[in-house]
């Protein structure tokens, strides 16, 4: 779902790359929000609450609102809304809130 | 530890012209600002503005961003740190500052906050569902990376910031099934109005959205009449199926940094929620911390930049600077404001203020 003619934008993309998503590869361009990329691959549940376990999307997509936290390289926390998509990323949906130093001390 | 004479938080409308009036006077500024970018959200407004000349009349948001950006960055009077956010600040006037993991502190002699504002939620069943998102949310994703948020999008809200993402939305080739307000009458402005409507759009006044539907994701929503008692109306129900629905619901300030700073606030919904109590300068209750833009209350691009204007003046000043040119320059930046709030659509912000300023003397 990527905008290809636009009456007035013209949008400059980086190069294709391939991240994982919870395992499976996806494709995006390098450079735009995790979140931007999910979403043009039609992945639309980022996270789930912390408490009923409820399906969660982004909210405000410029970092402000925590609704798209998720699992980037071990990282958690990571606001996927503002994120930029590299090369061999490794995506994962949160569960639970993630711990202090997981996944920077390995 | 890192010095500065003024520093700027935020780069957005306000914050780029705060910057270059500030620098304009002599002073030496920093920018600081959380995305990589500069600009905010005038790098997603494919809208023209209105105005006159002054206020980038027929010119687009994004186009305005690009310009002014280029300015500040070519400005030798204003260092520029992006991937920047300010996290704090502190009794002894010092804000700490985080860039790419780092942790760093700056002593500014004035400070112009420029923060911003984020996007009002509303509460409804299932209103957490993936594929609710806040109107800019929508406008950022298409607008700004080019991806389109969905086939089919209801909007709630006919403010200025409901409709104009509406027409930006059949622009990029979704289909909008309906505008949704609670009012009785259309809030935005009527050129924009009128267009979706021309474009087959409706706009549904006095009504609401009663409840989401969706698994993993929107896949419908219920929508019903309100009457006057606000309250929906049995029996008007009606059921829309689209995998997104954008809420534009109005916006609240970023006022975190104007709370730690102690400055005063006063609740002024007419602005958005808490607003800095601050003199015609926009000084706030602190001396020498200043605010504009919409942090200082929701308002509009084109009144942000007069704002910053006048921010990055007025700190300039009390350091010492542009002493001269300080009356003439204020005084036009003043007739500029006054004419962008003029008239009907000027209303709120006018009567907003007005109390806001009742609040001056206790503040005292």
């Amino acid at each position: 779902m990527r905008i290809q003619n636009h009456p007035i934008l013209k949008f400059e993309k980086g190069r294709r790359v391939i991240f994982t998503f919870n395992g499976a590869e996806v494709e995006g361009c390098e450079g735009e929000p995790i979140a931007a990329a999910l979403h043009a691959a039609g992945i639309r549940v980022l996270s789930h609450s912390r408490n009923y376990k409820r399906p969660r999307g982004f909210w405000c997509a410029i970092g402000n609102c925590s609704s798209c936290n998720m699992r980037v390289n071990g990282v958690p926390n990571v606001r996927a809304c503002v994120e930029p998509l590299l090369d061999g990323m490794i995506v994962e949906t949160q569960q639970g809130e993630g711990a202090v130093g997981s996944g920077i001390d390995g | 530890m890192d010095k500065t004479e003024i520093l700027i938080i935020g780069s957005g409308p306000a914050g780029l012209k705060a910057s270059l009036s500030a620098a304009g006077q002599g002073a030496e500024v920093t920018l600081v600002e959380r995305d990589p970018f500069l600009g905010g959200q005038l790098v997603k407004q494919t809208h023209m503005f209105f105005g006159s000349k002054e206020h980038y009349a027929s010119e687009r948001g994004y186009k305005i961003a690009e310009n002014l950006s280029r300015e500040v960055k070519e400005h030798p009077g204003i260092r520029v740190l992006c991937d920047t956010t300010a996290l704090g600040y502190y009794e002894d006037g010092i804000v700490s500052l985080e860039s790419g993991g780092r942790f760093t502190v700056i002593k500014p002699q004035a400070l112009i906050i420029a923060t911003g504002a984020q996007e009002n939620t509303l509460m409804f069943p299932n209103c957490d569902l993936p594929g609710i998102y806040g109107a800019g949310a929508v406008q950022t994703l298409m607008n700004v990376h080019g991806i389109l948020p969905g086939k089919r999008v209801a909007m709630i809200g006919a403010g200025n910031i409901g409709v104009i993402v509406s027409y930006q939305l059949l622009q990029a080739g979704v289909e909008v099934p309906a505008i949704i307000e609670a009012q009785p009458r259309i809030g935005a402005y009527h050129v924009h109005a009128s267009r979706v409507r021309r474009m087959g759009i409706p706009i549904y006044t006095s009504h609401t959205v009663l409840t989401a539907h969706g698994r993993e994701s929107l896949e419908k929503v219920t929508i019903s009449q309100i009457g006057p008692d606000w309250q929906p109306v049995a029996g008007t129900e009606k059921e829309l199926a689209v995998d997104v629905l954008c809420i534009s619901v109005g916006l609240t300030p970023l006022t975190e940094l104007l709370f730690q700073a102690g400055c005063s606030m006063a609740y002024i919904p007419e602005l958005g929620g808490h607003i800095s109590v601050r003199s015609d300068t926009l000084e706030t209750t602190v001396p020498n911390i200043f605010v504009c833009g919409d942090v200082g209350g929701i308002e509009e691009a084109s009144s942000a930049m007069v704002e910053g204007s006048i921010a990055g003046l007025s700190a300039a000043l009390n350091l010492g600077f542009g002493v001269d040119s300080y009356a003439g320059k204020l005084a036009a930046a003043r007739r500029e404001l006054d004419d962008l709030r003029r008239g009907p659509v000027g209303e709120k912000i006018r009567s907003g203020l007005e109390r806001l300023s009742s609040f001056r003397e206790v503040a005292q």
